[in-house]
Formats: structure tokens, sequence, C-alpha cells
């Protein structure tokens, strides 16, 4: 299976994922973009129509839970530890929302991510996000298969 | 700001009832959100739910849903001691995950430790067996108008 099929397929199984609609856009080594549709579902703020914060702590750890597949041999069930979301601005009414996250730090005991909620641009985001991930599987090492972190120093 | 909504936070805000509120909030009404009222506390309960199911194996609650449930309570929490007529905007939002949110109701329960004239710190616990015994603690920032 490639990346993208793992991802599909851990996505696939996620019951509230599927009810929000949320798709894999695109997965491989370098992490994973995930689609959440607009829908009055996820709506905040009945004024503006504004979606709910949650819809998006619920899209970044969904992303970040499953960006893991992207650099673990076989698959593993990594529940969160925590996660934490930086709001740059609201999200813009009736468009998609997409969500990225890789994981930058792999080590046998947890898995260190971060992404970034966005509609137009990657480059523009609407949050910022990090999330750690706890390793249940059998703590192989499999760090050397990840690039000492891509750009940062965390 | 759509009159509709403002009157029924006068409402809510006089009668102690936020149910109202919460039926016209679509995120808060998908999850099932309820608050209960104990004199001036307010507890936030969360039924169990198919729908709110992440991993189906297990089977446990998504944790962006017990997450989205933490920040509802929060910003509902922060309405009511304000008095507030508007939604509070979320400024950032950080949620540690202590046991696994298992297929069980879930409550919780919010303490506003910092109201300021633009921000407000509210701290959430949300347990389903025990209070003492969390699934989840957060803590969010929101915007005061």
């Amino acid at each position: 299976m490639t990346i993208e099929q793992r991802a599909q397929s851990f996505l696939s199984v996620l019951r509230h994922c599927q009810l929000l609609g949320m798709t894999v856009e695109q997965a491989d080594e370098n992490g994973l973009v995930i689609k959440l549709p607009y829908s009055d579902l996820i709506i905040g703020n009945p004024v503006t129509g504004v979606v709910h914060g949650g819809a998006i702590t619920t899209l970044m750890d969904t992303c970040c839970g499953i960006s893991t597949v992207c650099y673990l041999d076989e698959f593993e069930i990594c529940p969160t530890l925590d996660l934490r979301i930086d709001y740059m601005h609201p999200a813009e009414p009736g468009a998609p929302i997409f969500g990225f996250a890789e994981c930058y730090r792999v080590t046998p005991t947890v898995i260190f991510t971060r992404g970034v909620a966005y509609q137009q641009s990657r480059e523009e985001p609407l949050a910022h996000v990090v999330g750690t991930f706890m390793r249940m599987g059998k703590g192989a090492i499999d760090s050397q298969k990840v690039p000492a972190a891509s750009g940062g120093t965390a | 700001m759509n009159e509709h909504i403002e009157q029924l936070v006068r409402d809510a805000h006089e009668s102690g009832d936020y149910m109202p509120l919460i039926a016209e909030i679509p995120y808060a009404r998908m999850l099932g959100i309820r608050v209960m009222r104990l004199g001036e506390e307010m507890i936030f309960h969360l039924p169990i739910k198919a729908d709110n199911i992440g991993n189906p194996m297990l089977p446990a609650l998504h944790g962006g849903v017990l997450a989205g449930f933490m920040e509802q309570a929060a910003m509902l929490h922060l309405m009511t001691s304000m008095h507030s007529q508007t939604f509070p905007k979320i400024i950032d939002f950080s949620v540690d995950y202590l046991r696994a949110g298992l297929s069980r109701d879930t409550y919780a329960t919010c303490q506003v430790w910092r109201q300021g004239r633009r921000v407000g710190n509210v701290a959430i616990t949300a347990w389903q067996t025990r209070s003492e015994e969390p699934v989840a603690t957060a803590r969010a920032h929101f915007k005061l108008d």
C-alpha cells in the first residue's frame, strides 16, 4: 500500500471524520493534507457563519495523528498526548479548510507533529498547530527514517 | 448582531436556561451538547453518540470532539460569567489528553482564571466517571469585545 492509501484507509474508519466529510488530498513522505468541506453542521457562530474552532481542532488532531503513517513502516495506534492551536484569523465561511501536518521528530515513545490549517494557501495559515502523540506499538526505532527536522530546530 | 440570537442570549442570562441558545449553534447541536445549572454552577454534558466516535475499534470518543466540546463549554461559561451579548473569539486552545475518552457520557466544568478587558483565560476539565479523574484538561484564551 502507498502512503496515500494507508492514510485514506486510516481516515475511512474514523466515524466522526466521515460525518464531517473529511478526505485525504495528498500524502507522502513529507506530510499529509486533509480537506474539511464547509457545511452547516460545523458553524460555530450562527450570526456570521464562521466555522467552530472545535471542527478545526478535529481536522488538525486527525491530520497530525494520521501524518504518523507517513513516517512509520507499520500501522501503530498513536493516541494524542496534547495538542495546541493558535488562531491567526477566522476561517472564511463557505469555503473548505485544509489541514497540513508533518512529523518533525519520531522517537521510540513519542512522535512530535506540527501543521497548519489554511484555505487559500499554506503560506497564509488560519491556524498553527503542534501535537504530540504516544507510540503504543512495538517501540521500534524508526527515527533514522525521518530527516532531522525539516527546517525548524525544535 | 442578529436580533434573534441577541434575544436568545438575553433570555438565557435571565432564565439561566442555555439550551435554547445552544440549539441555535449548529456545531454544539451536532455534538449534542447539554448544560445543567446547579445554582450558579454550570456543568456541561456530552451524551454518548455514535457519530462522535473516532476509532470504532476501541471504541473511543474522537479527540477533536472532546476538544470541541471543551472549547464550546469554555465559550458559554465565559459568556455567562460576563453576561456577554456576543460570542467571544478563540485566540488559542491547548488540550492535554490524560486518559482514553471512552464511548461514555462526558462532563466538563470551567474556571475563568483571568478576565481582562480584552482577553479572557479559561481552564476546562473534562471527565467521564469521576471529576477527580479527568480524561482531559484544556486551557483557552478568548478575545473579548
